[in-house]
């Protein structure tokens, strides 16, 4: 059988007309392929919800292909939007109905008879682990709960593909902890699962494939590790000192194993081969600068943004 | 209304399949049990209903209070004080004139109550829409289910309003029905001018202006509804006659007046069955456009 992929973009184009007119994608290409979790790590700003409203057939394309498990979002809405469950970044439960009613109406939008509603609200109730909230009107929930809600309810019609938009957003630690366990649990459902992040351990830990995206287009795309693997450095070594200049900047590019020394505001973030031996090099090299602190870390997918735009995520 | 196919639509019965016949290596297809648009419209029904009976006692006592004060006030109180409006050369109670007018603004009130503030607050506020723009069907049907549901609560609104404005009054009312299909036709295509005016405000008034909205739309229609006297007695007052032709209140009292009164002065039901209709397409198409404007970006 041919690999469809679960969900195909090519060189989607979204202008918002504004004004001030807004080119929020700009030649997006984008495949996530049937099974996978897939995440689209960004800052704010960069695309990725636009990106989903557009395959979800709530925003009009301006330009390029979007297609669900080979369907067109523009030509058959309705037939895309059987295949798809989204929760978007805002809590959208039914607020007039109670949780067992979001799922039991969202069941009936979706052609189940009034009987299969119920059958499927329960097992959802179940789970969820809300069968004792089942009762509980939608509005009165927690945001952690209202998201597990919106996220069984998103599946209720057992779709192929699950849109999530920004899923943790505003949630406390904790709730996010156990959002995230539920994600990976649908994964044994063979769900597609897209989400949207900009936390970049979040797309690490859930994804199998991110694609990294700013102002509109994809940077890159690989499995977390294969990215940060392609920073071509072991270990990050973030060196704070007084006096940050170019001056510093050269003295530490020029130690044996840094790869590359890039400036912040308070010193060098700085690309090592290795760590061995290399501690005392930077530490002797930075005190003439008036060291003040000194962080070891791996490389991360922020490391990579970085690397790719020179700005971090959460400008 | 473009994008409504009825040609995908499988007949009634028809078993479950897809939309499309295109096998996916992945997950399975998920329509429910029965494709179509129609079983999808119906659990939107469902659902407003479900909200309506949950929310029965408040959305009755908005109906009411209006029209059960004025009966109260104008047709109870007033007789008994020795205060009386003269109907003129009709030679009928107030009272009688007031039935078919208060009912009306019954259906008016509910399909803006009951339609246009809930729609404004999820479009507006709550985006709690996008459940149902996310089901399976074109967003326009959407919007004329909403159509349609305002229809059946405006016609609940009228019946509740009913019985109050028949008994509260201390002098006779005297109603009799010439033509039940009149009548019926009548109720018909007011609820649906009722669901079409809701859909339209909705659709167009944000959260913000809904206030506004009662100022600016509600009480003038109400006022100049020929809901307190019919149309016919304006004729000395011509331009004001001319004017309150574009209220669509107009013919929903003038067609409810012929329907239940009718040896009281009423247009020809050739005018108001055809303004009626008129007015649902128009507020319907402007209230489906802007649906879709502000669901779809």
């Amino acid at each position: 059988m041919p690999d469809l992929p679960a969900l195909s973009i090519t060189g989607l184009t979204k202008r918002y007309p504004g004004p001030p007119p807004i080119m929020a994608v700009d030649g997006l290409d984008l495949e996530v392929r049937p099974g996978e979790i897939f995440a689209l790590l960004g800052p704010n700003g960069a695309g990725k919800t636009t990106t989903v409203g557009v395959s979800t057939t709530r925003v009009r394309p301006t330009a390029g292909m979007v297609q669900v498990g080979g369907l067109d979002v523009v030509r058959d809405p309705a037939g895309v939007k059987r295949r798809i469950g989204v929760v978007t970044q805002y809590n959208t439960l039914d607020r007039s109905c109670t949780v067992r009613e979001n799922l039991y109406y969202h069941c009936r939008y979706f052609g189940y008879s009034g009987p299969d509603a119920r059958r499927r609200s329960d097992e959802l109730l179940a789970q969820f682990k809300l069968t004792d909230r089942g009762e509980g009107m939608a509005a009165t929930l927690s945001g952690g709960l209202a998201q597990r809600v919106q996220i069984a309810r998103a599946i209720a019609h057992r779709p192929g593909m699950l849109f999530l938009d920004e899923p943790t957003a505003g949630l406390d630690p904790q709730s996010r902890l156990a959002l995230w366990e539920l994600v990976t649990g649908l994964r044994a459902e063979g769900i597609t699962v897209l989400l949207t992040t900009h936390y970049m351990e979040e797309a690490d830990r859930l994804s199998d494939r991110v694609a990294i995206i700013d102002h509109g287009r994809v940077l890159v795309t690989g499995t977390p590790a294969e990215l940060k693997r392609g920073i071509g450095a072991e270990t990050v070594i973030e060196v704070h000192v007084e006096r940050p200049g170019a001056e510093f900047r050269q003295v530490v590019s020029a130690l044996s194993s840094v790869r590359e020394a890039q400036p912040m505001a308070t010193g060098l973030r700085v690309l090592a081969h290795s760590r061995e031996g290399l501690l005392p090099r930077l530490v002797e090299a930075a005190l003439p600068y008036g060291l003040r602190d000194i962080a070891v870390h791996e490389p991360t997918l922020e490391t990579v943004f970085i690397q790719l735009t020179g700005r971090e995520l959460r400008d | 209304m473009t994008d409504v196919r009825p040609a995908d639509q499988p007949p009634e019965g028809t078993p479950s399949r897809p939309g499309r016949a295109k096998a996916l290596p992945w997950g399975a297809p998920s329509p429910g049990p029965r494709a179509g648009y129609l079983p999808v419209l119906w659990g939107m029904a469902l659902r407003d209903l479900r909200v309506l009976r949950r929310n029965f006692a408040p959305f009755a006592t908005r109906t009411v209070m209006n029209p059960l004060l004025f009966v109260f006030v104008f047709t109870y109180v007033f007789p008994r004080i020795g205060q009386t409006f003269q109907p003129g050369p009709i030679g009928v109670s107030y009272a009688t004139i007031v039935v078919p007018g208060l009912v009306a603004v019954g259906m008016v009130f509910t399909g803006i109550s009951a339609v246009a503030l809930p729609l404004s607050l999820e479009l507006g506020g709550t985006r709690e829409i996008e459940d149902r723009v996310l089901a399976p069907v074109p967003v326009e049907l959407v919007a004329i289910e909403k159509l349609v549901v305002g229809a059946l609560q405006g016609v609940i609104g009228g019946l509740v309003v009913f019985p109050l404005v028949y008994f509260v009054p201390a002098t006779p009312v005297s109603i009799h029905v010439a033509s039940w299909p009149l009548l019926l036709v009548v109720v018909l295509l007011a609820g649906l001018t009722a669901g079409a005016l809701g859909l339209m405000l909705g659709t167009i008034v944000r959260p913000q202006q809904i206030g506004l909205m009662f100022a600016v739309v509600v009480v003038p229609i109400t006022f100049l509804g020929c809901v307190y006297y019919p149309w016919a007695l304006l004729h000395s007052i011509p331009w004001l006659q001319g004017l309150v032709l574009l209220n669509p209140l107009v013919y929903m009292s003038e067609g409810l007046r012929a329907a239940l009164t009718p040896d009281l002065p009423h247009m020809h039901p050739v005018a108001f069955l055809s303004a009626l209709a008129l007015a649902t397409a128009v507020l319907g198409t402007i209230g489906v456009r802007a649906f879709v404007r502000r669901t779809l970006s």
